[in-house]
């Protein structure tokens, strides 16, 4: 039975659920999504393209978990928690399952992180070693991207991009200014900003680097910086969005 | 002669730098203990000119680039009992792989005609066929541990080596990285 209904901190009276994770007993809002959730309680779920203060995207199925009961893994990002769940987040399946996510992410574009900006700052190399993704299976692809360098303090290797959309969302959610969309299906989809202009002729990006910082692999980046010396900081984002509210 | 007691190990680089080599000889005062336990039959930092036929342990650096690459691959895979592929580029292709988004011919005129200034031309003899595309060692032979890095660390590759000596299979994913 759910429990009795709680004030958050905005008013809303939401009802307190309680459900296991890992064998772990836990109480959440009913609100909360299972990320949410699993990170309040230091129960590590890999994700990449979740970022707190941004909506939620469900693309990269990394933080796929397994709910008892139902018949197939669910993004723990995009389902919220309901009463007497019974999650797992570390099965052999769904560890398979990332590690090809990782393979597949990295046979698609140019993923060679010892010539890369950001190596030693990059989520992707970090997933690849948190989920022991020691080798790629599959064929590469080795199909050559755009680099469009045209913006004066910024630049987007399409080689490097994973398609998480962190730029599209920060730009549209929390700058206002919707430079960046994606265009294209499959292989050929690309973030891309504008009406598919080089960036550095776009009349709606204000140069505020919020994509840059946000972006989790060496796609978006400071120009002038060589191998290994892109660092990121994105925790200025959940204030952002909280002082931002619903505007 | 080779104190049969010991582990013999070969090595040899394909497509890479060396560095991998040069990291294996960073393990400094540490080649003195492995020497006790190790016999390195076959290496670029030793004199034989041969691949035993019976090995223990093979280890590969480099990607696989040209036929010749390709032949010394499987010759190790046939005469090794555990093969390695040590660092980023015999693991993902890494740097050497980045030529395959363009076409073999660019490369060559790139390489050869387009940036020289003395006697341009594509070179007719003595130099091994590159292959189309450069692909990593397990992707021609099966290989049954990976290390990553670039290259990987002195204190890596001895955690691997002291771990086969002691009979266990090391998980080098705790220690290092792709691009590490």
């Amino acid at each position: 039975m759910p429990g009795p209904p709680v004030t958050t901190s905005t008013g809303v009276k939401v009802r307190v659920v309680t459900l296991k994770i890992n064998e772990h007993d836990i109480g959440a809002r009913e609100t909360d999504s299972i990320l949410d959730v699993a990170q309040a309680n230091h129960i590590r779920i890999p994700s990449l393209c979740f970022l707190e203060g941004l909506s939620t995207w469900g693309a990269c199925r990394l933080c796929v978990v397994e709910i008892e009961g139902y018949p197939r893994p669910v993004s723990a990002c995009s389902t919220t928690v309901s009463e007497g769940m019974v999650i797992t987040t570390h099965s052999d399946r769904l560890k398979r399952y990332r590690r090809t996510i990782l393979e597949l992410l990295f046979a698609e574009r140019n993923h060679v992180c010892s010539v890369c900006v950001s190596n030693g700052h990059c989520e992707l190399q970090d997933l690849a070693a948190e989920c022991g993704m020691d080798h790629v299976r599959v064929p590469y692809r080795n199909q050559p991207y755009a680099v469009d360098s045209t913006h004066e303090m910024y630049r987007v290797d399409h080689n490097r991009c994973v398609l998480c959309t962190r730029c599209v969302r920060v730009c549209d959610e929390i700058e206002g200014a919707h430079t960046w969309d994606v265009m294209g299906r499959g292989i050929e989809c690309q973030v891309i900003t504008d009406l598919n202009q080089p960036w550095g002729d776009s009349s709606s990006c204000t140069s505020c680097g919020k994509c840059v910082q946000v972006c989790p692999t060496g796609a978006l980046v400071k120009k002038g910086t060589a191998a290994g010396e892109m660092e990121k900081h994105d925790e200025f984002l959940p204030y952002l969005a909280q002082m931002r509210g619903n505007r | 002669m080779s104190d049969s007691a010991k582990i013999t190990l070969a090595t040899a680089w394909l497509d890479g730098c060396s560095g991998c080599h040069m990291s294996f000889l960073d393990l400094d005062q540490r080649l003195i203990e492995l020497a006790a336990k190790v016999d390195i039959v076959y290496s670029p930092i030793v004199d034989t000119k041969e691949l035993p036929v019976d090995v223990d342990v093979g280890i590969l650096e480099g990607a696989v680039s040209t036929e010749e690459n390709l032949q010394i691959a499987r010759m190790f895979r046939e005469r090794c009992k555990f093969l390695i592929s040590l660092g980023d580029c015999a693991v993902s292709g890494n740097v050497p792989s980045m030529r395959n988004t363009f076409d073999l011919d660019d490369v060559f005129d790139h390489a050869f005609v387009e940036t020289v200034q003395a006697q341009p031309g594509r070179p007719t003899e003595s130099l091994p066929t590159l292959l189309r595309t450069v692909v990593p060692i397990h992707h021609v032979v099966n290989v049954d541990l990976f290390v990553q890095g670039c290259p990987p660390s002195a204190d890596t590759i001895w955690y691997v080596l002291t771990e086969l000596i002691a009979g266990r299979t090391p998980d080098p994913t705790q220690i290092t990285r792709f691009g590490a």
